[in-house]
C-alpha cells in the first residue's frame, strides 16, 4: 500500500512545498520528553515494585543487580551468543530465500498459482504448533532454533515482497518494455528497486517475528540462551533475574528494527523523500 | 525528404472485455490507415476513447493489432524496438534514478558501455536544457522538467521515430507552451519523425504537418488535415496570428464538434 501511494504522489509537483512543512518538529524536544517519560516510569515501577512480593514482580534496581550477577560468571554473554547466532542465521536465511520467492510470486502468475496457497497457509497457521515435529527432525541444538526462526520469519518477508511487486505500476514496467528490456532487466532495473520499500517492511516485521521465534525455540527445545535463563529463573522464583533477558530481548528487538530502518535509508535513499510527503 | 517512414495499413483493434461473465467487444480502431514521411510531425487528435493511445501503442509494439500492418522504415512492427522511442504522458521516470541515470536507462538496457552512455545522456540532457539538474531525482523536478527528461531518455537511444502520448497534457499552460517551442527546436536539430497525441488543437496545428482527426465508436479516421505552415516554425506569435493556423484550427474544431454533438443524441 505504501509503495502504491508513493508512486502516485511522485506525479504531483508540490514536493518542495510539502517537504518544507514536514520538518517543523523539533527533535531535541522529543528526546527530553522521552527521557522524562522513561525516568518517571522507572520511578513508579521502583516504588510499586518494592511493595510487591519479589516472586510476583521485580523492580529496576533489583533487575540491575541481577544483571551484574549474570554478567559475573559469563552466563549472560554465553546465553546471548547461544541466542543470537541461530537468530542471525535463521533470519538471514529467511531473507535470502524469502525475497526471491516473493519476487517470483508477485511477477509470474504461474508461480503464484503454484505456491501462493502454501505461503498464505504458512502465514496463517500458528507454526509454533509444529515445534514438536521440528524437534524430531532437527534435534535439540542449533539446527532446530534456526529452523524455527526461519519458518516464522520467512512468511511476512515473502508476503510483503509479493505485495510490493504487485504494487509496481504497470506503466513503470511498460517503460522497460518500450526500451526493449529483457525479463531479467525489467526485474533487476525496475521491479526490484521499486519493491525495495516493501521488502524492507517485510524485513522489519521479520525482526520481531524472529526474536519471538528464537525465545519460543529456547523454551521448547534445549532450554538454553536467553530464553533458557527466563525459564530457569522462573522455575527458581528468581523474578529479577528473569527480567534481565526480557529487557535484553526488548533492546535487541528495538535495536535490530532500527538497524533495518537505517539500512532502508541507505539502500533506498529516494524513498525517504517520498514517504515524508505523507506526513 | 519524400521518404515514407511510418506506414499504418488498415489497422483494426478489438478489445474483448468480460464483466460478470458477459463478453463484450470494443472496436477501438477500425480500418485505420495513414503514413508519415521522414522528418514529419503528425498529430493524432479526437475525443476521448477514439483510439489514439491504442494506435500509438500498436506503433510502439506495446499492443498487438487485431488486423492490419504497421511498417516503420520498411520493416513490419512485431514488438518494441530501438527505431522507435516512446514518451509517456506522465514522463514515467524511475524515481530511484537521477535525471542523468533516467536518460541512460535505454542505453543501459541496450548494452552501451557506461562511459559512452553517460556521454550520450549528458548530451541529450543539455539538448533539452536540463544540464544543471543532471543529478536531481524526479521528486526534485517540476512536471515540465520531468517531461524534458522523458524526451531526453527517448532521444538518447537515437530512434528514427518519436511517439508521444499527450506529452504536455498534464502541464500548466505556460510550461506547455515552453515545451512546444522546445520540441520545435529539437525537431529542427534532429529531424526526427514524430507522431504525437493531443487534445489541444492549438498544439496540434502549431506543431504538426498533418493532423489526423479521429472519431470514436468505432475509433476511426475522419479526415487527415494538412497544415501548410513553413518550417522552421520559430515565430510562434506570427504563426498563431496567421490565417492558415486559425482556419485549420477552426476547421478541425468544427469537425470534432459535429462528431461530438452527433454522438450525444445516440
Ligand atoms: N486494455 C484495454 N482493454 C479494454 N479496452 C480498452 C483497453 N485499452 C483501450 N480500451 C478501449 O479502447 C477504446 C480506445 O481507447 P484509447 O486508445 O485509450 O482512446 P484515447 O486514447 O483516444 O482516449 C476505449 O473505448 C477504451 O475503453
Ligand atoms: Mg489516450
Amino acid at each position: 500500500m505504501e509503495g502504491r501511494s508513493t508512486v502516485i504522489t511522485t506525479r504531483k509537483d508540490q514536493v518542495s512545498k510539502i517537504n518544507k512543512m514536514s520538518s517543523k518538529r523539533k527533535p531535541i524536544k522529543d528526546i527530553y520528553i522521552i527521557i522524562i517519560s522513561l525516568v518517571l516510569i522507572m520511578l513508579i515501577w521502583e516504588i510499586f515494585g518494592r511493595q510487591i512480593n519479589p516472586i510476583f514482580a521485580s523492580y529496576p534496581t533489583a533487575i540491575f543487580f541481577a544483571f551484574f550477577d549474570l554478567m559475573e560468571g559469563g552466563t549472560l554473554v554465553t546465553a546471548f551468543g547461544q541466542s543470537v547466532q541461530p537468530l542471525a542465521v535463521g533470519y538471514l536465511l529467511a531473507a535470502v530465500v524469502g525475497i526471491p520467492i516473493g519476487l517470483l510470486i508477485g511477477r509470474y502468475r504461474i508461480v503464484e498459482s503454484a505456491i501462493n496457497i502454501y505461503v498464505i497457509a504458512g502465514y496463517a497457521t500458528p507454526l509454533v504448533a509444529l515445534i514438536p515435529l521440528f524437534v524430531l527432525w532437527f534435534g535439540l541444538g542449533f539446527g532446530v532454533k534456526v529452523a524455527i526462526v526461519f519458518t516464522l520469519t520467512i512468511f511476512p518477508i515473502i508476503i510483503n515482497t509479493t505485495d510490493g511487486v504487485k504494487a509496481v505500476p504497470k506503466t513503470m514496467i511498460e517503460v522497460g518494455t518500450a526500451f526493449v528490456a529483457s525479463q531479467s532487466a525489467i526485474m533487476r532495473k525496475i521491479i526490484i528497486p521499486a519493491t525495495i520499500p516493501h521488502i524492507m517492511t517485510g524485513l522489519r516485521l521479520g525482526v520481531g517475528k524472529a526474536v519471538i521465534a528464537m525465545v519460543i525455540a529456547e523454551f521448547f527445545t534445549s532450554i538454553s540462551g536467553l530464553g533458557g535463563i527466563i525459564i530457569n529463573s522462573g522455575n527458581n522464583f528468581d523474578t529479577a533475574k528473569m527480567f534481565v533477558p526480557v529487557i535484553i530481548l526488548m533492546i535487541l528487538g528495538v535495536g535490530l528494527t532500527a538497524l533495518v530502518g537505517k539500512l532502508e535509508s541507505i539502500v533506498a535513499p529516494w524513498q525517504d523523500k517520498m514517504t515524508k510527503k505523507h506526513e | 525528404m519524400a521518404n515514407e517512414k511510418v506506414h499504418v495499413r488498415q489497422i483494426s483493434k478489438e478489445f474483448i472485455v468480460s464483466s460478470k461473465g458477459i463478453e463484450d467487444r470494443i472496436t477501438a480502431l477500425q480500418d485505420v490507415s495513414f503514413s508519415v514521411q521522414e522528418g514529419e510531425i503528425i498529430a493524432l487528435t479526437g475525443t476521448s476513447g477514439c483510439g489514439k493511445t491504442t494506435m500509438l501503442r500498436i506503433i510502439m509494439g506495446l499492443e498487438n493489432q487485431s488486423s492490419g500492418i504497421v511498417e516503420v522504415g520498411g520493416k513490419q512492427v512485431t514488438g518494441p524496438g530501438y527505431d522507435r522511442g516512446m514518451i509517456f504522458q506522465h514522463a514515467e521516470l524511475l524515481p530511484w534514478r537521477t535525471a542523468l541515470e533516467n536518460v541512460e536507462f535505454g542505453l543501459e538496457v541496450k548494452g552501451v558501455s557506461p562511459q559512452e552512455r553517460r556521454e550520450a545522456a549528458k548530451y541529450y540532457l543539455e539538448l533539452v536544457g536540463l544540464k544543471d539538474a543532471m543529478n536531481h531525482r524526479p521528486t526534485q523536478l517540476s512536471g515540465g522538467m520531468k517531461q524534458r527528461v522523458g524526451i531526453a531518455r527517448a532521444l538518447a537511444i537515437d530512434p528514427d521515430v518519436l511517439l508521444m502520448d499527450e506529452p504536455f497534457g498534464a502541464l500548466d499552460a505556460q510550461t506547455r507552451e515552453t515545451l512546444q517551442d522546445e520540441l520545435l527546436k529539437i525537431h529542427e536539430q534532429t529531424k526526427k519523425t514524430i507522431i504525437f497525441v493531443t487534445h489541444d488543437l492549438d498544439e496540434a496545428v502549431l506543431l504538426a504537418d498533418k493532423v489526423v482527426v479521429m472519431f470514436p465508436d468505432p475509433g476511426r479516421i475522419h479526415e487527415i488535415v494538412d497544415i501548410n505552415i513553413q518550417r522552421p516554425r520559430n515565430d510562434v506569435i506570427a504563426i498563431k496570428g496567421s490565417d492558415e493556423f486559425n482556419q485549420k484550427r477552426y476547421y478541425i474544431w468544427k469537425a470534432l464538434k459535429t462528431a461530438a454533438s452527433s454522438t450525444v443524441g445516440v
